[in-house]
């Protein structure tokens, strides 16, 4: 069976991209006013993706010589599944609330699922490009998609605008790779660089700084960050949760797998570059986050601190990093799919209702809402029965492991520091009066249901972490 | 810098023409200014307007369209030269690249993208029987 050997690493993105052609299709034929289930098709084809992945485990599967199915990205595939699964399952209040169009939304999604998944199994920097590409362009439209409102609009702009200009360092980087080593498959590259002391050559300096640029842009690492507050704000909330967890995701994982394998030799080179990064963008991050009275726009700069958190595993570079790094993205997927599908569930069609004020006396209206949020705002913060403490807690021994003290106690102070605007919702929520406002529309069960998932999640890695904690080590074991 | 030094001449060549050419001009060329002279284009129409206006989005839309449909020639082209030594799965794969793009094909034309007639503009108003029909100019800011 040499013809579907060929195409064993590429089943899960397979499975998106028929769910997504189907969606297409079933769009296409829809009678105005017309309703259908096409959520649904989406999870089947999430719950394909998912199932693909989990049969391909330990098989370390390739195709073509450019894609990999090994550990690392079915790892992430999975995270990114249940990210789908949760943006789905959250959007199906709120798609018809907003008048989005649902046939054009789960498309894209799923179309930039496919992308996001690419770019995490690629084994070569011109197909993690293309990959990287699919992802965003599908994600611009995402942000832009309530075209009645002048503020998503323009975050969509805004979001395009630099993303082009960031895929083309990336693309930049990339061209010098290959000039260095005339190769832009990661293992050759990872080789060429190995067998030659490339240490001051200018050349290969600029690569890896132009490679960093593009993924610190994708990542929201400080000073590449200046879109995110805008775009996170601008989008639906259920686009955002998306976005700022699946996108991060698999920037993140790419990121790792550049850096860590065909850079793994240079990395006395860039760890000092990524250390700044790092302590950066978890120091401007919370600081800036502190000021906001937006919550959507805090979450922002709160995504932009873990965005930090990651790149600490990043840099400490051993294999407790490298695990801490998958931990870190499976427990932060699900604490912020959690946060913004409470935001979500709470706007209306004219109003986002996502200020701080918006949030007094919420544990008076919807008491079950303003637990599940305390929850995820708690992890977030890193408090210790949820998940977000253990992952904070893994990223940081793996910083001390390897002797990066400063940076661990940057990023504990930092954390220190975001518990304070944290708190501040939880407070708002139940110490103040509710004021004299619309009250959004009644949630359904459906969508609690979902939220009561996050949260179990959440719970549940809080409290019994070593079954992921050992994927997780399972999974970077096989390929750094 | 084996090998560099043809570039470097090449970008100064590339240069110092365009440098020179402008700097001589300005500097030994005769100055006679006519209205004709300076129109901006010396013969043809002469421009009447701003050429800064507002287009149809509907040219953006061919504009995509045509780009989109324009890369399954890219395609084929290539794999129609190296048919015999692709094989059955390169063949299988320019079959499923094609389904991808007549699924995209069948949106674009379900959606209503391909009907360019004024009889699908939404403000397009049928003159009462005899008469010629009416269509409300400035939709989407055209003159014509």
């Amino acid at each position: 069976m040499m013809f579907s050997a060929a195409f064993d690493a590429v089943i899960p993105v397979i499975c998106l991209a028929m769910a997504g052609l189907a969606i297409m299709l079933a769009e296409s034929f829809r009678l105005k006013n017309e309703s259908m289930p096409l959520g649904g098709l989406a999870i089947i084809g999430l719950l394909g993706a998912g199932t693909a992945s989990i049969f391909l485990w330990d098989r370390n599967a390739t195709s073509f010589g450019v894609v990999t199915a090994d550990n690392f990205a079915l790892f992430v595939n999975l995270v990114l599944v249940v990210v789908g699964i949760f943006t789905v399952w959250f959007s199906s209040q709120t798609v018809h609330r907003d008048k989005i169009p649902a046939g054009e939304f789960y498309t894209l999604m799923l179309f930039s699922m496919v992308g996001m998944m690419l770019m995490v199994q690629a084994t070569d920097l011109l197909l993690m490009f293309l990959a990287l590409e699919t992802m965003s362009i599908a994600v611009y439209v995402m942000t832009g998609i309530r075209r009645d409102q002048a503020q998503s609009t323009e975050a969509a702009f805004k979001y395009f605008l630099l993303g082009a200009f960031a895929s083309s360092f990336f693309l930049y980087g990339i061209a010098f790779i290959y000039g260095i080593s005339g190769s832009t498959s990661l293992d050759r590259v990872g080789s060429v660089i190995a067998a030659q002391s490339m240490s001051g050559n200018p050349m290969i300096l600029l690569a890896v700084g132009l490679l960093i640029v593009g993924f610190g842009f994708k990542v929201a690492a400080v000073p590449f960050h200046m879109w995110s507050p805008d775009a996170y704000e601008g989008a639906p909330a259920v686009v955002t949760g998306f976005m700022s967890t699946g996108v991060k995701a698999a920037a993140v994982a790419a990121f790792a797998r550049v850096f860590l394998t065909a850079l793994e030799p240079m990395i006395a080179e860039w760890a000092p570059v990524l250390w700044a990064i790092a302590a950066a963008t978890m120091i401007v991050g919370t600081v800036v986050g502190v000021a906001q009275t937006s919550l959507k726009r805090m979450l922002a700069y709160s995504s932009i601190a873990h965005g930090g958190y990651l790149l600490v595993g990043l840099v400490a570079g051993n294999d407790v990093g490298k695990a801490a790094i998958l931990f870190y993205l499976a427990a932060y997927a699900l604490t912020n799919l959690g946060a913004f599908g409470v935001i979500a569930l709470l706007g209306t069609r004219e109003r986002a209702n996502d200020d701080l004020r918006d949030y007094a006396g919420l544990w008076y209206s919807h008491p079950a809402l303003a637990t599940l949020m305390t929850i995820c705002l708690l992890s977030l913060g890193g408090f210790p029965p949820t998940a977000g403490f253990i992952a904070k807690w893994y990223v940081f021994s793996a910083a001390v492991g390897s002797g990066y003290y400063w940076l661990a106690i940057i990023g504990v102070l930092s954390s220190v520091v975001s518990v304070f605007f944290y708190l501040r919702v939880v407070v708002m929520m139940y110490m103040s009066e509710r004021d004299a406002r619309p009250v959004p529309a009644p949630i359904t069960t459906i969508a609690m249901t979902g939220l009561a998932l996050t949260v179990f999640g959440i719970l549940y890695l809080g409290i019994l972490p070593t079954r992921l904690i050992d994927a997780a080590q399972a999974s970077v074991a096989t390929i750094f | 810098m084996g090998g560099w030094d043809g570039l470097a001449i090449m970008i100064a060549v590339g240069v110092g023409f365009g440098a020179v050419s402008i700097f001589i001009s300005s500097f030994i060329g005769p100055r006679n200014p006519t209205p004709e002279k300076m129109a901006p284009y010396e013969c043809g129409m002469p421009p009447v307007g701003d050429a800064r206006e507002r287009q149809s989005v509907k040219f953006y839309l061919i504009a995509m369209i045509f780009l989109l449909f324009d890369i399954e020639i890219a395609f084929l082209g290539p794999w129609a030269m190296s048919i015999r030594q692709l094989g059955w799965p390169g063949f299988v794969q320019i079959v499923v690249f094609f389904l991808i793009l007549v699924v995209g094909y069948v949106y674009v034309w379900r959606k209503g993208v391909l009907d360019w007639g004024p009889e699908h503009d939404p403000d397009y108003v049928h003159a009462p029987s005899p008469g010629p029909a009416v269509i409300k100019r400035y939709r989407y800011g055209t003159r014509n």
